[in-house]
């Protein structure tokens, strides 16, 4: 907690006390003051607390306003907008393949759902869903999928480390960067990876990358095990999770929430199966729910949503295995005026345009270097329109609502990102609650402030 | 920059040969100009050879009943919900449009509370999930330049449903949904925030993601990108918002 009412900047302590009461400002670890200034003050006056937004228990740059009586907090509001970077602005002033590279840093936990959703969104304005090679959807499924795990464990992980618990946290932790390494493997990247493209991925899985993937989920029930003995029996974890943050099913339906957060009051609204897409209806998997409507169940939600995702994984591998025989299978729409004209590779030098490539538009076809450059530079031109694409994220519903003007760059891009929206869940999952319970709640909605602000 | 589909529903493009600049009907080239060129550019920067190229607007789209699937029932069932309440579907719903298998009721604006009432209570809609409002700042589609979409899901029918309105600049005014979609609250203020929409009604409509002082609302068409131009090697590449745009 960095300081007490309302402190402004510049204005002396004395200018401040004027209007706004007796100021604190606490840096952390002197607590005496405070101490002897509520001793002085007496009972029963409210102290408005600022936490945030550099506090490590906030998720990011959020900013919690807090008014407390004694313990008990009675006013609980979100300020955000600190890490406002501008990415649908920037999005309308790039190509539509370049928006992949925008989006993609939204919600930087969960950057494989943000590209799906907007490609997805380009497809149908383009009116090529059904042109979607086969590979190309196993593998987005099989990227988003482990992606919901990663995001997931970067939610419990650090939920662990907010309630004090660096083992829970490492755990946490050690599995998410085996999901990273993956990421790496396939798409050159940690995070922020453009992978997904409109019309398809941006290149087909490495050699190596589904053994490594197996090998992957063999590991995984091991890890989990270990999550599972560490946190669910945990009295701690439990005192300060159970029963906190209580938001039922009601609640749920007047604030508009989804996702873990619904599931967790026994719900089981999964918009990869009551509306499905990817052929998310072909594939064999339970939307895990719980009924207690606390934070303690929206971890149970999430670990067991883990487990699935490693079961849909496993389908996926198979299916690609299946089709292992078939020559040149695309990853890539075979459309020559949508579909990126290079095709990826590995050089000495870093991941670049292969060189059969380079050697065609540069020495044999002048057409199609023509080509490659209108598409490159100027890129293909969108039918105008617009639609809302919702997939089921790992935080919830992310809708991407795109509208296209008929040029070649997005006319307005909006990420309805499920972390903003959830947010606004704050104050009735804190209110009336302990100060120390707040930590537990805002774990337990999971936001990541790159999504909440854009 | 066109105005696209400029307020008006957007057409269907992709309709196959009879899209083809020579083969549209006379009809179209009646349509205003939206672009002259192949590169936007009014100097004598075109070199293609396409100068005298003119593409023309598309007629707005606007769908006539039956709709299809889910989305007649919708449409009957809110017909007669606005009834109970002496409000023609007519009055309330500028038009219809079905695009994309998506279903968009444009409403007007001093309709739109009650027709958020009756999606989300009457039994035969109950779209329980409010998905954000989204604004889209039509420059050039003038009296109704500024839009507001909302997209909307249902939870017991599984059916999903977008309303969208549109008022003109200089009158920025549209209802507030807070009190029938408390989840509204932030979605609101963001548009606010970035298209300058006044929410009446909206209990508390402040800045979200900006800075509380700052001065503009940066997602409209006229409020620029931004930007400082890169140097490099003596080259310089303007920024993103002031480079040569193909659209």
């Amino acid at each position: 907690m960095s300081s007490t009412t309302h402190a402004t900047p510049g204005a002396s302590d004395a200018d401040a006390e004027a209007t706004e009461g007796r100021v604190y400002n606490v840096a952390g670890g002197d607590w005496d003051e405070i101490v002897a200034g509520d001793t002085e003050r007496g009972d029963n006056e409210q102290i408005v607390v600022n936490m945030g937004p550099q506090h490590p228990s906030t998720h990011g740059v959020l900013r919690l306003i807090l008014t407390l009586e004694g313990e008990t907090v009675t006013d609980a509001r979100a300020s955000i907008g600190y890490l406002h970077t501008g990415i649908e602005k920037n999005m309308e002033f790039r190509t539509w393949t370049q928006g992949t590279t925008f989006i993609t840093r939204a919600d930087y936990l969960m950057p494989i759902f943000n590209e799906t959703a907007y490609c997805m969104a380009v497809e149908r304005l383009l009116g090529i869903e059904d042109r979607i090679p086969e590979r190309a959807t196993l593998i987005r499924v099989l990227m988003l999928e482990l992606n919901r795990i990663g995001s997931h464990l970067g939610g419990i992980g650090p939920f662990g480390l907010e309630l004090g618990a660096t083992t829970i946290f490492l755990q946490g932790v050690r599995m998410r960067e085996n999901v990273l390494d993956l990421f790496e493997l396939v798409t050159g990247l940690r995070m922020n990876h453009a992978f997904v493209r409109p019309g398809g991925v941006a290149q087909d899985l490495p050699a190596g990358g589904i053994e490594a993937i197996r090998d992957f989920l063999r590991k995984a029930p091991a890890w989990t095990h270990d999550l599972h003995s560490l946190i669910d029996a945990n009295p701690v974890f439990k005192a300060r999770t159970q029963g906190v943050a209580y938001l039922d099913l009601e609640g749920c339906m007047a604030l508009s929430v989804t996702g873990p957060m619904l599931r967790a009051t026994g719900l089981p609204w999964d918009l990869r199966k009551s509306q499905p897409y990817l052929g998310y209806e072909t594939y064999d998997f339970d939307v895990p729910t719980q009924d207690t409507c606390d934070a303690y169940g929206r971890y149970v939600v999430r670990m067991n949503e883990i487990d699935q995702s490693l079961r849909i994984i496993e389908q996926v591998l198979d299916r690609l295995a299946d089709r292992s025989g078939i020559a040149n299978d695309p990853w890539l729409i075979q459309d020559a005026k949508v579909g990126w004209p290079a095709r990826l590779s590995l050089g000495p030098d870093g991941m670049g345009p292969s060189p059969e490539h380079i050697a065609h538009i540069m020495g044999q076809s002048m057409e199609a270097l023509i080509h490659h450059f209108k598409l490159v530079t100027e890129g293909f031109r969108v039918p105008a329109g617009q639609v809302y694409v919702p997939i089921e994220s790992a935080k919830g519903e992310l809708g991407c609502h795109v509208v296209s003007d008929g040029t070649t760059r997005p006319y307005r891009v909006h990420l309805r990102d499920p972390s903003f929206h959830h947010l606004q869940a704050v104050s009735v999952l804190c209110e009336g609650g302990n100060l120390a319970d707040v930590i537990p709640a805002i774990a337990s909605i999971d936001p990541v402030i790159g999504g909440v602000d854009r | 920059m066109t105005t696209g589909p400029g307020g008006e529903p957007p057409a269907e493009d992709n309709g196959g040969d009879n899209n083809l600049p020579a083969r549209r009907g006379e009809e179209r080239l009646d349509a205003q100009v939206v672009r002259t060129g192949m590169f936007g550019v009014q100097t004598t920067g075109d070199t293609s050879g396409y100068g005298l190229l003119q593409v023309h607007k598309r007629p707005p789209l606007v769908s006539e009943p039956p709709y299809g699937g889910y989305f007649d029932a919708i449409a009957q069932d809110l017909g007669s919900a606005l009834q109970a309440d002496g409000v023609g579907f007519g009055d309330a719903i500028e038009w219809v449009v079905v695009d994309r298998g998506e279903l968009t009721f444009y409403v007007r604006r001093e309709h739109l509370v009650v027709v958020a009432d009756k999606l989300l209570h009457d039994p035969a809609l109950r779209f329980e999930i409010f998905g954000g409002v989204s604004g889209v700042h039509y420059l050039e589609d003038t009296g109704r330049e500024l839009h507001a979409v909302y997209h909307l899901a249902s939870i017991t029918h599984n059916r999903r449903l977008r309303l969208e309105v549109a008022t003109a600049d200089e009158d920025r005014h549209i209802p507030s949904v807070t009190g029938v979609y408390p989840a509204a609250n932030w979605h609101e203020r963001e548009t606010w925030d970035f298209f300058g929409i006044i929410f009446d009604g909206h209990p508390a409509l402040t800045r979200i993601e900006m800075p509380d002082d700052w001065r503009g609302h940066p997602q409209r068409k006229d409020y620029p990108l931004g930007g400082i131009p890169i140097e490099y090697r003596g080259t310089k590449v303007p920024p993103p918002g002031e480079r040569r745009s193909y659209a």
